[in-house]
């Protein structure tokens, strides 16, 4: 037996097999599986298609509806209806409805995912829930259909490449700043296909919160997955969200890895991925004056509690810069209503910021604060594709939640160490 | 049994993503060929011109990457895209126009060795394009059997025919 990292211990056990080696095509069971607004009507047609009877286990399907919530349109309450009335018919455990929900891998790192399971959601960023040690990859909609019946898929076993990231991030320099940085050196295609592990005293330090922002923004180099190891955080973290029982399941020592990269994050200075790539990546320092007409904080990448302190922590007592439109959106109700207890909301409300409900927002390009030619946005979400936030024409720079924040106050973007006044 | 593939070329260069292969103010359509008509409206407005006789797409490296929206290779093949042909395909693409049937075969070096407008045959089973315009044959990369079969009959047939026989 050779030694496998935690990618290939987790396939082996879903696939019921003892040993796997890259390249090797596996059938895994599949422990919970999930669809959104956007892909599941799709599936939905998909399933029927493949004379789908019944969901393979009706608590483990999974649906959110967070792309166009509320819905913004005939059509898309159309397609929300669809999926409410499948939901209905199949007697889903878990349909997360307008109002009792938000981003669906919030909804999935809040009540689902568990270390060592193998998940599937028809949304690229599913890779998200390797923040708690699961492999967790996304797929489209006939493979999700495919799934719901038969709660099965096949997979090829990846490579793995492990980033050990080493020294301290000093605050404001956060876990966003990290995973731009790394994007940055990996480019949009350098982890094509591959699993991403992060290891290191930075991420051992680091919050699952913080760890979801890593995994979250992998996919952006092309990964398959990324995933941290469970460790005390982790048990903290499920012992919180009550996600018991669990079982860790850890790569052994002396695992292989198609590389390992070290980064020293002490000297980091924050990030920004600008226009028209997440890969173009540079430090603050060097990207001059950027105006903005929009501030965003919110998504699956940076819409957390932790993210709305920092911000919170900025904005305090400080006015959003006429010219900027910032806008909140926290990921989900149970972050709403801990942002709204502890002040948070209020705060963002005194500054001049526009709180929306818990959504996916302009983030995709859907709704909510959509983007004019020839205006820009710095952005605490995940891409800045050309025309993602509305107009083709419009500029989107991705950044960190302290940099947004100090960004919306000062009108352009800002160091949030060098915020004056 | 899938048909040999013959066609002119449409080429694109790098990192073509699914955003500007079918923008997301139009993932509310639902009925493919309304998706049809936009297809690549994000890099290339004169692209349903061009696909009115070039059926096959060159690209370069990582085309399809960003979301898993599977509207992105619906929409190529109901507006008459025969196969696309890339240095890498992003995995999610990859795998969603295996399922729905849409022709896609990964070769080195293609984007230097195919111009604009010229024309191809593509035998997947074989791993093999031709060039008839220049008259060179390049190798694709290998595809799996159980793969091949999904691409020829799609997914939804795939795994019907899978459970008839379980
Ligand atoms: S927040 Fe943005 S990236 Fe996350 S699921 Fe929603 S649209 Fe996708």
């Amino acid at each position: 037996m050779t030694e496998m990292n935690i990618v290939e211990k987790i396939m082996a056990r879903a696939s019921g097999k003892k040993q796997v080696h890259p390249g090797d095509i596996i059938e895994a069971k599949i422990d919970k599986a999930m669809m959104n607004d956007i892909t599941g009507p799709l599936a939905i047609e998909a399933f029927r298609e493949m004379d789908g009877k019944k969901v393979w286990d009706k608590d483990r399907a999974i649906i959110v509806l967070d792309h166009l919530v509320p819905a913004d349109s005939a059509q898309s309450a159309n397609m929300h209806k669809i999926l409410r009335d499948f939901a209905v018919e199949q007697d889903l455990k878990y349909f997360y409805d307008v109002g009792r929900g938000g981003v669906c891998h919030q909804m999935m790192m809040e009540n689902h995912a568990k270390p060592g399971e193998m998940i599937v959601g028809a949304d690229s960023h599913t890779c998200t829930y390797g923040a708690v040690g699961a492999f967790s990859t996304g797929i489209g909609s006939t493979d999700i259909a495919a799934v719901f019946v038969t709660g099965k898929l096949w997979f090829k076993i990846p490579k793995v490449i492990n980033i050990v990231v080493k020294g301290k991030l000093n605050p404001p320099v956060a876990p966003k700043d990290l995973i731009l940085y790394t994007i940055g050196q990996f480019k949009a295609d350098g982890a094509t296909y591959m699993g991403v592990r992060f290891a290191g005293e930075v991420i051992q330090n680091m919050s699952v919160d913080g760890r979801m922002t890593l995994c979250n923004m992998v996919v952006e180099m092309g990964a398959k997955n990324g995933i941290v190891e469970p460790d005390d955080k982790t048990a903290e973290y499920l012992k919180g969200r009550k996600l018991v029982p669990y079982e860790f399941v850890k790569g052994d020592a002396d695992a292989e890895y198609d590389k390992t990269v070290e980064y020293n994050a002490s000297k980091f200075e924050p990030m920004v991925a600008c226009p028209p790539s997440v890969d173009n990546v540079k430090p603050i320092s060097e990207i001059g004056k950027v105006e903005i007409n929009q501030a965003l904080l919110g998504s699956c990448t940076n819409g957390r509690l932790e993210d709305l302190r920092i911000a919170a922590g900025i904005l305090k007592g400080k006015k959003v810069k006429k010219s900027v439109r910032a806008l909140v959106i926290p990921a989900s109700q149970d972050v709403y209503q801990a942002a709204l207890r502890e002040g948070l909301l209020e705060t963002f409300v005194e500054s001049g910021v526009l709180v929306c409900g818990p959504n996916c927002g302009p983030c995709y390009g859907g709704h909510l604060g959509l983007l004019a030619a020839g205006e820009t946005c710095v952005s605490s979400t995940n891409r800045n594709f050309v025309g993602r936030m509305g107009s083709p024409k419009a500029m989107v720079y991705l950044a960190s939640p302290a940099t947004v924040a100090a960004s919306a106050i000062s009108g352009r973007i800002t160091d949030p160490r060098h915020l004056e006044g | 049994m899938m048909m040999d593939i013959k066609g002119k070329v449409i080429k694109y260069g790098d990192s073509v993503n699914t955003d500007v292969i079918i923008p997301s103010k139009f993932l509310v359509l639902i009925d493919p060929k309304d998706l049809a008509k936009h297809a690549m409206e994000g890099i290339d407005p004169d692209f349903s011109e061009k696909v009115k006789d070039r059926k096959i797409i060159v690209a370069g490296r990582n085309f399809g990457s960003g979301s898993s929206r599977e509207q992105a290779p619906v929409s190529l093949k109901y507006a008459g895209v025969q196969c696309v042909l890339a240095e890498s395909f992003a995995r999610i693409f990859y795998r969603n126009a295996i399922n729905i049937g849409l022709p896609i075969v990964e070769c080195d070096g293609i984007s230097k060795k195919v111009d604009d407008g010229e024309e191809l045959e593509v035998i997947p089973r074989e791993g093999l394009i031709k060039n008839l315009t220049k008259e060179t044959k390049l190798k694709a990369n290998p595809i799996p059997d159980f793969l091949l079969e999904i691409m020829e009959k799609g997914l939804v047939e795939y795994m019907k025919e899978r459970k008839v026989k379980k």
